[in-house]
């Protein structure tokens, strides 16, 4: 379909220009200026970025115990000896665990639930590594849960799931406070997450 | 006249699909208007003005700006967030199973103020002490009301003739109750037990507060669900999503 687009551009960089077009954000003149930005640089950088493309695909899986995207498997965190495996923070998606690690104030284990309840989009438990965890969690040295799902109505929904069925093993289970933003804005905040700053406030 | 380039509404939000970077989507139940979808700018971003204000279940006052595709939603303030409703994972559960009955059943900007009036009725409802089952069903018995769909509980749908009080069967196919002399030629038919077509009669009458009083035992409670889980599914012509989530709730004993 693309292709008959194209009819007057050569078939490799129609064909390049397709594959462009198929990535997230990508419309088809993004796509056509990134085609034709490749026909000028060296041929090196070009076939970097194939290799790199082609590595991902090939090296990158899931790690068998906290589920985040990993080249080795036990992934970098999980062998980690120097880390505190006592404390496993529950995210979302991998991406979730960037920001955390850049805080550098965690230094325990994480566990990624690819995605999160959404009961009106027919999202339930059985398809979130809920149950990993739970076999995770039974006899381990864990003391700490931390849900770090994101604070919206979803995240809420699926911590207070996480919650009522870790808490009967016996490990302690918190969730990431809830309040305002730094460089935000009391006049604009909403009543929920004011509430809980007021709820969760802090001696000075 | 032409339309006003910015208005105002008050709005549940219904529903949220992401959009772009930062962006979202919302379906909105607005009392004048009735289910429109606007793009929120931003939402997704710690610091966003919009941000807890277009959460699902709150009820706000929303400005709108007319977009050329979609409006866009410019300025939102809480009227109420129903935090008791958040807080709760059962009543969020019913919340939003609510919200996805009305989203399903209407179409946009079909103006059916007697659904907004119900819907906000019932996530104060949710909100108090009380038995969520019970609102439920009365949510759903007075929504299929408003839309068109009061099921027949008075006489037969088949011959006309008032109702015996003894066990009937009801009819999802046809929208209400048959006789036993005209049921054999319903193959689609289930048992309705005398008891839930008096408290389905009463319900379909009364104000919530009424409903709410009736003391029902959980196995009448699980019959009435399963008709009119049964019969909302014949109208939709699909199973509703948040139902299999108030199952596993409901099965796990959470």
């Amino acid at each position: 379909m693309a292709l008959r687009t194209f009819t007057s551009t050569a078939k490799p960089i129609a064909r390049l220009i397709e594959e462009f077009n198929k990535l997230p954000g990508i419309g088809p003149k993004s796509a056509q200026r990134l085609a034709y930005y490749l026909l000028r640089v060296p041929t090196e950088q070009a076939r970097d970025l194939a290799e790199a493309i082609s590595a991902v695909k090939g090296k990158i899986g899931l790690c068998s115990i906290c589920f985040n995207i990993t080249d080795s498997d036990p992934c970098s965190i999980c062998r980690d000896e120097g880390r505190d495996h006592t404390k496993i923070c529950v995210v979302e998606e991998p991406s979730d665990i960037i920001p955390l690690e850049r805080t550098g104030k965690f230094n325990g284990a994480y566990h990624v639930l690819h995605g999160v309840i959404a009961p009106t989009e027919g999202m339930g438990p059985e398809e979130l590594k809920i149950e990993q965890l739970l076999s995770r969690l039974q006899n381990s040295s864990v003391t700490e849960v931390i849900l770090a799902t994101n604070p919206n109505l979803e995240g809420e929904a699926t911590a207070m799931y996480l919650q009522r069925l870790i808490s009967p093993l016996g490990i302690r289970v918190t969730r990431l406070a809830r309040g305002l933003p730094f460089g935000g804005d009391l006049e604009y905040a909403d009543d929920v997450t004011l509430s809980r700053a007021l709820e969760e406030r802090q001696e000075v | 006249m032409r339309a006003p380039r910015v208005y105002q509404t008050e709005a549940i939000v219904l529903k949220r699909i992401k959009l772009g970077e930062a962006d979202r989507i919302l379906t909105f139940y607005t009392p004048d208007l009735g289910k429109l979808r606007a793009v929120a700018k931003g939402v997704r971003r710690p610091k966003s003005k919009l941000g807890g204000h277009v959460e699902l279940l709150t009820h706000s006052l929303i400005m709108l700006a007319r977009g050329r595709n979609l409006d866009i939603v410019t300025q939102s303030q809480t009227i109420n967030g129903f935090l008791v409703l958040k807080g709760d994972l059962w009543r969020l559960s019913r919340g939003l199973y609510a919200l996805e009955l009305v989203d399903s059943f209407t179409a946009e900007r079909i103006e059916n103020r007697p659904i907004f009036d119900l819907l906000l009725s019932t996530l104060h409802w949710l909100c108090q002490v009380g038995d969520g089952n019970i609102i439920l069903r009365y949510f759903e018995l007075q929504l299929l009301n408003y839309l068109g769909y009061r099921p027949q509980l008075q006489q037969c749908v088949s011959c006309n003739l008032p109702l015996q009080p003894i066990d009937n069967f009801f009819s999802s196919s046809r929208g209400g109750v048959l006789c036993p002399e005209c049921a054999g030629k319903d193959p689609a038919r289930r048992t309705l037990t005398l008891n839930s077509l008096k408290v389905l009669r009463l319900w379909q009458s009364c104000d919530c507060a009424t409903a709410s009083r009736v003391k029902i035992n959980s196995q009448l409670s699980s019959e009435l669900e399963q008709l009119m889980r049964e019969y909302i599914k014949y109208l939709l012509e699909r199973e509703v999503k948040s139902a299999a989530w108030l199952d596993r709730l409901n099965k796990e004993k959470l």
